[in-house]
């Protein structure tokens, strides 16, 4: 039986009068690939926020490694060496490639170890003729293979990312597909995602959010063909 | 990189050493002195606003805070060498304790701007309002809108008698410029450097990676404070009296006005900008056909419409063009504005 990597419970985020996360019991094996669909507004992204520490839930806890973790700061839960990747790209537009990646390495890595981890990102995610490219000078699906080369230079033992397949192309989304393969080997990944095309290559287990609720938790095909979750996407009545 | 850094070291060494020796036989050391002074306030705001995105509208304070803090310790010391350290210290101090009120709460630039500027108006104020024979710190009475003449002046450390002034003196303002130049070099190629750009870059990515960023910023805020303390000890004991002046606005303003026009960014720019503006009013302040503040007004007007990045940078890749293809690539990291510039 595999470590549990991320455990919440009773997980509820409500912004006034609206509860955007609702009692969300949610767990995850070390080495699991998971990913978290829903239609929009179903509470998946609250849900990834309040894991990262980017908001403070309610209600409920977040447990890493068996710590609690609830209301920790972004940096905090970074620190225990959980790597994020949210929604919009975010990263450092006026510095180089090789700086972005070399930032993110340094934190757990001394200055030379850093500079060689750096490298050999570089190299395995193929960005070698624009590693000394500013990175606000890059097309969308190159910023976001650097964005996996940030999270994935720290060794990670967790991986949330949001929406990683947004707005990249066929090509681009194959070689996204390799990389979070090979992440898997070393960490737990979380991905919230639309693309059902993406979901279908990727995942093994889908947790699907309805109204901030989780709706259910099954196998990836399975869960495709349930009449409920088709009829929730449709925006039908089950 | 171990090579390089010696190159940097050894060409600024060299400049440095050039300028110290020729701006002599041009413009008088008394003019000068004040004008390295300048240039060390203007380097640092250039390092925390061009390398941390931290856009401070009271460096003045930390200038001001330093000045009175050497008068008053020198006061009452009586000799220059713990004055010089205090006036470093007591504006870090005062600065960590602002920046971590500010970056622990989370605020953005134009609050910090509000923030730094509000700070400084008080400053002034309560200087103002202490000409009383009540305010007084140990036998330094703060002597309000007079401000505080009279203190020992800066001595060969541990003989009080031994005064540093005139010529002297400038060399030991031009040396401090050039050490703490060299510290912020060194700062900005550290790791500690790199992180700061990175913060100034994207906040929430560098937080997400796992880096303080609240901590760190106030560190780099608290390092910019004591470099601009060690200006005001230094301007104290050029005008030999500190007054309310140099918590104003003006000043604030100048300041600003240097790092923009030298160019934010970059390590020079903000050295040249506060030498050369500050001349150019001591230029101006000879004639009265015009009002000095008018030309300082046009002279922005005219760099953010037509040179927008500053003088360095410009002056930099205009270089580039002409040698452009034979000589390296100047870094990027020292071309580039602030986020928020």
């Amino acid at each position: 039986m595999a470590e549990t990597v991320l455990e919440t419970s009773g997980l509820t985020m409500r912004f006034g009068g609206v509860t955007a996360s609702d009692n969300v019991n949610f767990k995850l094996k070390a080495r699991e690939l998971r990913c978290l669909i829903g239609p929009n507004g179903a509470g998946k992204s609250t849900f990834f926020k309040c894991v990262t520490g980017l908001l403070t839930p309610t209600e409920g806890h977040v447990y890493m490694r068996g710590q609690e973790v609830t209301g920790w700061q972004p940096h905090q839960i970074a620190s225990l060496g959980v790597g994020i990747k949210t929604q919009t790209p975010n990263v450092m537009d006026a510095l180089s490639v090789h700086e972005n990646i070399w930032l993110a390495a340094r934190r757990f890595y001394n200055v030379v170890e850093a500079r060689e981890r750096a490298d050999s990102i570089i190299d395995r995610l193929a960005l070698g003729t624009i590693a000394r490219t500013q990175l606000g000078q890059l097309a969308h699906g190159e910023r976001q293979r650097v964005e996996l080369g940030i999270v994935a230079v720290a060794d990670p033992w967790l991986v949330l990312l949001d929406e990683p397949a947004a707005g990249m192309s066929a090509q681009d989304v194959d070689r996204m597909t390799e990389i979070i393969h090979e992440l898997t080997r070393f960490a737990a990944v979380v991905i919230v995602e639309h693309d059902m095309q993406f979901i279908r290559s990727i995942a093994q287990t889908v947790t699907v959010f309805h109204q901030g609720a989780v709706l259910m938790e099954d196998n990836v095909e399975r869960v495709m063909s349930d009449p409920q979750v088709r009829a929730v996407y449709l925006g039908k009545k089950a | 990189m171990g090579r390089s850094v010696l190159h940097d070291v050894i060409i600024t060494l060299v400049v440095s050493a050039l300028l110290i020796w020729l701006l002599p036989l041009m413009i008088s050391t008394y003019t000068l002195t004040v004008l390295v002074i300048y240039g060390m306030l203007g380097l640092s705001l250039g390092l925390i606003w061009g390398f941390g995105g931290i856009l401070c509208f009271g460096q003045a304070a930390f200038f001001g805070l330093g000045a009175y803090t050497y008068a008053i310790a020198a006061i009452n010391i009586g000799e220059s060498t713990l004055p010089m350290i205090l006036a470093v210290l007591v504006p870090a101090v005062f600065a960590a304790l602002l920046g971590a009120m500010m970056f622990y709460g989370r605020l953005a630039d134009v609050y910090l701007g509000v923030i730094t500027l509000v700070v400084t108006l008080i400053l002034f104020k309560f200087v103002n309002s202490t000409a009383g024979p009540q305010y007084v710190i140990g036998n330094a009475r703060l002597g309000g809108f007079n401000g505080i003449p009279g203190f020992q002046t800066l001595n060969v450390p541990g003989d009080p008698t031994a005064y540093i002034w005139g010529d002297p003196y400038f060399y030991v303002c031009a040396v401090a410029l050039v050490i703490v130049f060299l510290l912020v070099t060194w700062l900005l190629r550290s790791s500690f450097g790199r992180i700061a750009v990175g913060i100034r870059e994207n906040e929430v990515r560098m937080g997400l990676m796992g880096y303080d960023v609240a901590t760190r910023k106030t560190v780099l805020f608290a390092i910019g404070a004591a470099i601009a303390g060690l200006a005001g000890a230094l301007f104290a004991n050029w005008g030999e009296i500190v007054t309310p002046n140099l918590f104003s606005l003006g000043q604030s303003a100048e300041i600003i006005i240097w790092c923009i026009v030298g160019g934010l960014g970059t390590r020079f720019g903000p050295i040249v900008g506060a030498a050369g503006l500050a001349y150019l009013k001591f230029m101006l302040g000879q004639q009265s056909m015009i009002d000095n503040t008018l030309v300082l007004g046009l002279i922005l007007v005219l760099f953010v419409l037509f040179l927008p990045r500053g003088l360095v940078p410009a002056v930099a890749s205009l270089l580039n063009s002409i040698f452009g293809g034979t000589k390296r690539k100047p870094k990027p990291r020292r071309m580039r504005r602030a986020r928020h510039g």
